[in-house]
């Protein structure tokens, strides 16, 4: 049974349930239910925070257990974004995949691709015949893609914590490597840019030009954060000494990544286990030893600039040469280029199918509706995501497409570490802590 | 069915085709949406033809440092004999094939042994071999050493309605991951401590990443009205 009815003159209504009194709150109400509730004997509330809450980082919902302030237990609440990638990448073929993996984590779609694409190259064992310029490609647009990402992490924690010109500033910054994506690939993001046997097409001059000028640029801007956010008080204390995970926390709950890295394991896969050439370039990973929100601040600022240099590296390595597979059976056949109406197929392919060579024809019809075959197998892949290590498991059955493909997306494993940083701390902490993760639901629920 | 001689006009008459409802034609079970025989159909809605992979045992030596761990795991573990189905090197990747109901005393020794030291579990998922194997789900485990900087898949085959035990004791980040793979898969994990449903809602029913669950072959539903799944709505052929 319960019963409605309206406390005081307040707007928030209260209801009495098997489980005890339930206020439905909205707006400036609380001072109707604080006002009417004795403390002592009302010790326990359950807050639901979520899913749609400015400071839950995305579609995250957490039920929230509070004894005052403090936090006696979180429990995070996940799937509201779950849009059945993996299941649908079963009925498309091993190129279509591409297209919907970069959906995953929108703010790192192509680590999404890259992961996907090293995986399917394994399991055709081609990984070794992936062009230099392609692995360089590669690797110059996986960094800009951290530190756009890593860009969007200080913009949201900013707003989370109250620095709301950190918000405007972050995503002001991140539009220039949109750009850079934009005159490459067509997008802004979900590019489906990396694909199997290579990239999807050349870099331009013209986004090279505007890499370099973005290389000159940034630097001055993560000076003015840090001098805006570093010597904060406000920030300070709102970041040092909160969210604590330690390395053996890190590992029993599978969080990699800045996380890790702040509890002073330099564990990065680039460095451990490395992938697309990384080996060959000059980099450190940072670490902090402090394991709160103010180390992975810290982190992932320097990372930003280990990645600048990464790219800088990449852009002076970018030689001349095929960006896909010598092997005509897995190279895409079609080419896109930029014309007086936006990107779209290369007139001078179209005009090569469809008026001088019949094979081509065939061969590229085959192919694009069709697609390879993958040899019968299994592999996983990791690789260093700007949250942590991104695993794809890939299953071919020796078909057109992917048996299985699951995704390890370190969004959904990290979460699970919120209630082991914000029990026990304050409300408030929880939105640090569960930021300082950087989760991204859409890469989450998959 | 659809007649190949006719042009892929379907043979059997829609049902269903009253006023109130959209004309139904029962799913072929060889056929896609649009006639699409092979791996051509794209829709889904036809299901896909599936060849039956098969793994063969690896003979020794595996190579690198798989015969290290393998040996390890012998020593360290006085049920190898018996937890151990099959060994497979595959593109330069360790899977050890365990028993379902050993995963987890595998996995402790493969945590806590001086020389294995698999700190991390990386992945836990799992895969329907439907049709192909008794023991459909094979869940499988990758573990990553970062001591010896090594990865190894574990591997568990279960039949449906068999439960294998949990390893959230070992590793405890495998929770949530379990939890997805009793989503997708209808899997049950002993010992774990809260097996519910992650990603679809609690009260879904069915289990979607099985190979039998269609893709998009669930009822729409609206407040008053109901849409059949796509594969249930008229033909256009």
């Amino acid at each position: 049974m319960t019963s409605q009815t309206t406390s005081g003159a307040g707007y928030a209504t209260e209801r009495e349930t098997t489980e005890g009194r339930v206020f439905n709150v909205t707006g400036g109400d609380w001072d109707t239910i604080t006002g009417g509730i004795d403390p002592l004997s009302n010790e326990k509330i359950v807050v639901n925070m979520g899913p749609q809450h400015p400071s839950t980082h995305g579609v995250l919902r957490l039920v929230l257990e509070l004894e005052g302030e403090t936090v006696t237990q979180v429990r995070p609440v996940v799937g509201y974004l779950h849009t059945g990638i993996e299941k649908n990448l079963e009925y498309r073929n091993w190129t279509q995949g591409t297209t919907f993996v970069t959906r995953m984590d929108y703010l790192a779609p192509l680590f999404n691709e890259t992961g996907y694409c090293l995986a399917v190259e394994k399991l055709l064992g081609i990984t070794d015949d992936i062009t230099e310029r392609a692995n360089t490609i590669r690797v110059l647009f996986m960094e800009l893609n951290r530190i756009s990402s890593h860009l969007v992490w200080i913009a949201t924690t900013g707003m989370e914590l109250g620095a709301i010109s950190m918000m405007l500033y972050g995503f002001r910054e991140r539009e220039y490597i949109l750009d850079i994506f934009e005159e490459t690939s067509g997008l802004r993001m979900n590019h489906a840019y990396i694909r199997p046997g290579g990239v999807a097409q050349d870099i331009p001059d013209s986004a090279v030009r505007k890499i370099r000028d973005f290389l000159k640029y940034l630097p001055k801007k993560l000076k003015e954060y840090e001098d805006m956010l570093s010597g904060q008080v406000i920030w300070q204390e709102r970041t040092q000494g909160v969210g604590v995970l330690d390395v053996t926390g890190c590992l029993s709950l599978g969080v990699t990544g800045p996380v890790l890295r702040s509890a002073g394991l330099a564990w990065d896969l680039r460095k451990t286990m490395p992938y697309c050439g990384y080996e060959d370039y000059e980099f450190d990973v940072p670490t902090a030893t402090t394991a709160d929100v103010w180390g992975r601040y810290l982190v992932r600022m320097a990372e930003i600039r280990e990645s600048l240099k990464i790219v800088e590296q990449a852009l002076d390595r970018l030689k001349p040469g095929p960006v896909m597979i010598a092997d005509k059976k897995i190279a895409w056949p079609a080419q896109l280029a930029v014309g007086v109406d936006g990107m779209g197929n290369s007139l001078e392919h179209v005009a090569k199918i469809m008026g001088q060579s019949m094979e081509s024809l065939i061969h590229h019809f085959k192919l694009v509706t069709e697609g390879f075959r993958v040899p019968p197998g299994q592999v996983y892949v990791g690789i260093e995501h700007p949250r942590g290590e991104l695993g794809v498991h890939a299953v071919s059955d020796g078909g057109t497409h992917p048996y299985r493909v699951h995704y390890r997306d370190p969004s959904f494993v990290n979460l699970q570490a919120i209630p082991a940083m914000a029990e026990g701390a304050l409300l408030a902490d929880v939105i640090a802590g569960g930021a300082s993760l950087d989760p991204v639901m859409g890469g989450c629920d998959r | 069915m659809t007649n190949e001689s006719d042009g892929g006009v379907p043979a059997t008459q829609p049902v269903g085709a009253d006023l109130d409802a959209p004309a139904q034609t029962p799913p072929s079970p060889d056929k896609g949406m649009f006639g699409v025989k092979g791996t051509g159909d794209v829709s889904g809605f036809g299901g896909l033809a599936r060849r039956r992979p098969t793994t063969a045992d690896t003979a020794r030596p595996f190579g690198g440092y798989f015969d290290e761990v393998h040996d390890a795991l012998e020593e360290a573990y006085p049920g190898f004999a018996d937890a151990i189905e099959k060994v497979v090197v595959d593109r330069g990747e360790l899977t050890l094939h365990i028993k379902a109901e050993r995963i987890a005393e595998v996995c402790q020794i493969m945590r806590d042994d001086e020389s294995l030291r698999f700190e991390l579990c990386s992945s836990v998922d799992a895969v329907d071999y439907l049709g192909s194997d008794n023991r459909r789900f094979h869940v499988s485990y990758q573990l990553t050493s970062m001591t010896y900087r090594r990865r190894v898949r574990l591997e568990a085959a279960v039949a449906e309605g068999v439960s294998l035990p949990s390893v959230t004791s070992v590793y405890p980040t495998a929770d949530w991951q379990e939890r997805e793979i009793y989503d997708m898969f209808g899997v049950v994990f002993d010992g774990h401590p809260n097996l519910t449903r992650i990603l679809m809602p609690d009260d879904w029913e069915g289990h979607p990443q099985r190979k039998d669950y269609p893709l998009g072959g669930v009822p729409v539903e609206y407040k008053g009205a109901e849409i059949p799944p796509p594969d249930q709505r008229r033909v256009y052929q």
